[in-house]
């Protein structure tokens, strides 16, 4: 697949947020994932909570692992710069260009592969360290670019494309990230936007590591009967901590309701789906707890959805460093280089 | 058997347990020599261990100024019972062995072709001090006072240091100097005093300071502008990571604000250090790692994604024996194919050879200049030897007017003025694209990294046509390094010569002296040490100059060699390997052995005449 550039036609009524950009303005290259895949939905929802924020799309660093949902920070944000890394490292990476420049935003793009398999041990470094970063967790319970293998994420059980059961226990990216100190911790649906964009939202203000599992269905490999990560089976076992919305298939459906609602969708197979609101009870503030609730919800088999824990009073890397407010990568000799002067001193003490 | 007569020119080694506080007693051995105007070469011979095994410590008195290791020894100090029979046996015929002799010993136990000098160190510690720490440490003292008497070396100097050393910590100072005193008592009223080993006051040692290579560099980063420094550690790199951050505590905290101009992070593994580092580098930082071998293995993909996607990044590597874990407390040479090549497909990387700490020094701050000029990963080959021992060199120089080179970073407002932007184009015909910064402007200079193939504007593309205008592009960025390297320097012989040898990096020191050898056997050579890959013209004119041209390197597989006749097509019928890699540092006897015999088997008669000419000029 080579470059395809998209059209930049202004539609005169088209909205513009408080620095004066359209939604266009947040939009990539033409995504060249299957159609229906879950990681364009979520591509759509980082566009919409961009633009909602007014954040200048150049002020933020995009970066991502290897894979189909790696791949997806060509497609949104055209005009920030972008870093498709190596395969289960994108943490690393976006954490030294952290500290080369404190005043971007960063968003880290992963899949279930990358973050859960290969990344483990980045995944929850990351996590521990505190980086100021979004990290959004495209999960799919399956390796797509590769062609339908099972990832970490895959419930023992769930069956691949080809039949085959895995029997190994799934890594829970959720409770990880609480259990290592992430300071904003979410679950999502990709399809649901009306849940997502919210939270998306807030993790970028967040000032410190934040984490979002989106569950993302992959339309070629897991959305069949048997994966857990299938729209069918999210559709029985999500159980909303905020709200949700759902995309059924092949085109996202919206779903807009109340706090409070039960909503009955549709879905292109047939079936019917419920979703409720909220917990309205539930305390995002406190970190054991939340992981007593997902672990609760997940004996049950149900997947949690919504913002399950954030530290208001958080620190990042920066503060634990002690790093000066200036980016690194606008100090020059001035700043940096103790001279000739010193050097002699230095040498002297070294006779 | 006579006993060894040598004044300033001798090899004295102790024999310690890890661990036991030897190493500061022998450093002030060294150090007072030192102060005596004498050159010395001091080696740390340690075991992978905290603990409890055994230690040397090998002291070169060369007031010829020869720092490379010599091998023999002349005086042991023989501390360690575990060690003894090696030790013992490593004496040269006529040399002294000094021990404690609270606990007689057999005569078997000893030699009759050396001078024993038995002191009763542990029962003079028991008689004086009731710590058990004390006991130990102050043994440590008391030796070097009796020593001091023995090699007639100056107390005051020692006295001196050890006032250095715990300058306000008098409490420690008076007890140090009382056990020094006591030792020079004891040898000079029970021991024949001095030996045939003497230090001598000498002028030889100038204005050259005494520091580890690891330490060195690690200010080469902080004068060179490094900011993010992510690493994890390994023998014998990780005293880099650690002197960088006591220099920039030093030297970078802003003293307005109490705020640091510098990140240090220990990664949880070598991927995680390389790709913190490619992560600050692609962001404009400069950013560097240092490792050891089994680092830099790990280190291949993110090594692979710099050169590729052309990002600025400079690795440390303090090469250890290998393979594998190999011999991790031991020096060799045996990196450099692996970091020459490092990552899969078609690659090649600078690599630069410093020869001592103050190369070191240089080359951190010139790897830091490269990897932004050049874009691409930079490796500074140092080694255990260098690297983690205190070495003799000229003072550290720094010039004022020095700026750091970023390289080609286009701006914000070029960008604005409408200058074309393409992040691997080659506008200037050097191989070298334009790059800009995350956050530069906000609808120009944004593009894609990745280390997939890409087309000169960054979109991907894996047309066949367009990969391989990419990869010849990173192939005159290459030949464009030439030029920006370090050159070979080239050590003539005083007579025509038609033998070369060529070598780099540690095996400096050890070169020099046996050149000298050599030619007193009538054996010219003229020698040429390479500072740095990619290789420039000189080295190939060199070859192309002499019949035979020695490579004298500290690995096995003759790898700079295999470089040579890899990357620029030399004769490999016109190389003759001289190897040595049994994991201590080559010394010039070794390399003066090697080529001797190379030479005689050639059937080459030396040039005697013209050594006396030589005398006589
Ligand atoms: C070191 C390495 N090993 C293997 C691969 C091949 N590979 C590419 S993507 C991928 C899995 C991606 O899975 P995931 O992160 O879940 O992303 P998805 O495609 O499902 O969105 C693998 C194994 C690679 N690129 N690098
Ligand atoms: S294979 Fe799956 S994850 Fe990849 S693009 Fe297609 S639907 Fe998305
Ligand atoms: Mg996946």
């Amino acid at each position: 697949m080579t470059y395809i550039t998209k059209p930049r036609l202004h539609h005169p009524t088209l909205p513009i947020n408080k620095i004066g950009f359209t939604r266009r303005d947040y939009e990539g290259k033409i995504s060249t994932l299957c159609a229906g895949c879950g990681h364009d939905s979520i591509s759509a929802a980082l566009i919409q909570a961009c633009w909602e924020l007014d954040i200048e799309p150049h002020r933020v660093a995009k970066l991502s692992g290897i894979g189909c949902s790696s791949k997806t920070p060509d497609y949104f944000l055209g005009s920030s710069h972008g870093f498709n890394t190596v395969h289960g490292r994108m943490p690393s990476v976006l954490t030294g260009a952290n500290l080369a420049n404190r005043d971007l935003i960063y968003l880290g793009i992963s899949g279930d592969g990358d973050s859960a398999s290969i990344g483990l041990g980045q995944f929850a470094h990351v996590m521990r360290r505190g980086v100021n970063m979004t990290y959004i967790l495209e999960n799919n319970g399956v390796y797509g670019l590769t062609k339908g293998q099972f990832s970490a994420t895959a419930d023992a059980g769930s069956k691949s494309k080809r039949g085959i059961a895995n029997t190994e226990a799934p890594v829970d990216t959720v409770s990880l990230a609480l259990l290592l100190g992430a300071t904003f911790v979410a679950r999502s649906f990709s399809g649901d936007k009306k849940q997502l964009v919210p939270l998306i939202k807030a993790a970028l203000a967040h000032q410190g590591a934040a984490f979002i599992d989106v569950v993302s269905p992959c339309v070629a490999f897991n959305n069949h009967s048997g994966s857990t990560k299938s729209y069918d089976y999210v559709r029985e076992h999500n159980d909303a901590v905020n709200r949700l919305d759902f995309i059924a298939s092949r085109e996202p459906i919206t779903v807009d309701y109340e706090a409070g609602e039960v909503a009955s969708v549709q879905q292109h197979d047939g079936s019917v789906l419920r979703l409720r609101k909220i917990d309205p009870g539930y305390d995002a503030t406190d970190r054991i707890a939340a992981m007593h609730y997902i672990q609760q919800h997940q004996a049950k088999g149900e997947v949690v959805t919504g913002l399950l824990f954030v530290d208001p009073e958080t620190e990042d890397l920066h503060a634990h460093l002690n790093t000066a407010q200036t980016p690194f990568n606008r100090l020059g000799p001035k700043e940096l280089c103790p001279g000739r002067a010193a050097l002699d001193k230095l040498n002297a003490s070294l006779r | 058997m006579k006993p060894i007569e040598a004044v300033n020119d001798f090899v004295v080694k102790f024999a310690n347990v890890n661990g036991s506080g030897s190493a500061s007693a022998n450093e002030l051995f060294a150090k007072s020599i030192l102060r005596m105007g004498v050159p010395i070469s001091p080696r740390n011979i340690f075991p992978s261990n905290i603990q409890g095994l055994p230690t040397w410590y090998e002291v070169r008195v060369s007031e010829h100024g020869w720092l490379g290791r010599r091998g023999g020894v002349d005086l042991m100090v023989a501390m360690n019972p575990q060690t003894w029979d090696r030790d013992l046996k490593e004496i040269d015929p006529g040399g002294y062995l000094f021990y404690d002799n609270s606990k007689p010993l057999p005569k078997s136990k000893l030699r009759d072709d050396i001078t024993v000098i038995g002191m009763p160190l542990t029962e003079m510690c028991n008689a004086n001090y009731t710590d058990s720490r004390e006991k130990q440490l102050f043994k440590n003292i008391i030796y070097l006072g009796a020593l001091s008497a023995l090699l007639g070396i100056d107390a005051g100097e020692i006295a001196q240091l050890i006032g250095e050393q715990y300058k306000g910590k008098e409490k420690l100072l008076k007890p140090n100097l009382n056990a020094l005193q006591m030792g020079r008592d004891y040898a000079r009223a029970n021991l024949q005093c001095p030996i045939g080993l003497r230090i001598e006051k000498r002028d030889a040692v100038g204005n050259r300071i005494f520091i580890e290579g690891n330490s060195a560099l690690a200010l080469g980063c902080v004068y060179g502008g490094a900011t993010v420094c992510a690493w994890y550690p390994i023998t014998p790199s990780s005293s880099v990571a650690e002197a960088f951050t006591k220099w920039c505590q030093k030297y970078r905290v802003d003293p307005a604000t109490g705020r640091n101009n510098f990140a240090i992070v220990q990664g949880e593994d070598e991927l995680a250090s390389v790709g913190i580092v490619v992560g600050a580098g692609w962001n404009g930082a400069r950013a560097f790692t240092a490792t050891s071998g089994p680092g830099i293995s790990l280190m291949m993909e993110f090594i692979g994604l710099a050169y590729f996607a052309e990002i600025p990044i400079t690795i440390v590597d303090v090469q250890r024996g290998g393979p594998s874990t190999g011999m991790p407390t031991r020096t060799q040479q045996a990196d450099v194919l692996a970091c020459a090549y490092a990552s899969h497909g078609d690659t090649k990387h600078v690599l630069l050879f410093p020869e001592d700490p103050k190369e070191c020094f240089e080359h951190a701050a010139i790897a830091l200049d490269l990897a932004d000029r050049l874009q691409t990963p930079v490796f500074v080959m140092t080694d255990l030897d260098i690297g983690m021992n205190q070495r003799l060199c000229a003072p550290l120089e720094w010039d004022d007017q020095r700026a750091y080179d970023r390289g080609k970073v286009m701006t914000h407002d070029e960008l604005e003025a409408g200058k074309d932007f393409g992040r691997y184009l080659d506008v200037d015909g050097d191989g070298i694209p334009y790059r800009t910064l995350p956050g530069t402007h906000p609808t120009k200079g944004g593009y894609f990294t990745r280390g997939t193939t890409k087309d000169r504007y960054a979109r991907y593309s894996e047309e066949g046509a367009v990969y391989v205008d990419n990869v010849q592009r990173l192939l005159k960025k290459f030949e464009t390094a030439k030029s920006l390297v370090p050159k070979p320097v080239l050590t003539p012989s005083k007579v025509p010569a038609r033998f070369g040898a060529i070598y780099f990096g540690s095996t400096s020191p050890a070169m020099q002296e046996a050149l000298e050898a050599l030619a007193a056997q009538g054996i010219h050579v003229n020698a040429l040490r390479v500072l740095a890959f990619p290789f420039q013209d000189e080295i190939f004119d060199f070859v192309a100059s002499h019949s035979k041209v020695f490579v004298v390197e500290q690995n096995r597989d003759a790898q700079l060699k295999t470089l040579l006749v890899n990357d620029a097509g030399i004769n490999p019928a016109s190389l003759i390997p001289v190897l040595h890699y049994d994991g201590t540092p080559i010394t010039a006897r070794f390399i003066t052995d090697e080529i001797a015999e190379i030479v005689a088997a050639l059937n080459v008669r030396p040039i005697k005449k013209d050594i006396k000419k030589d005398k006589a000029a």
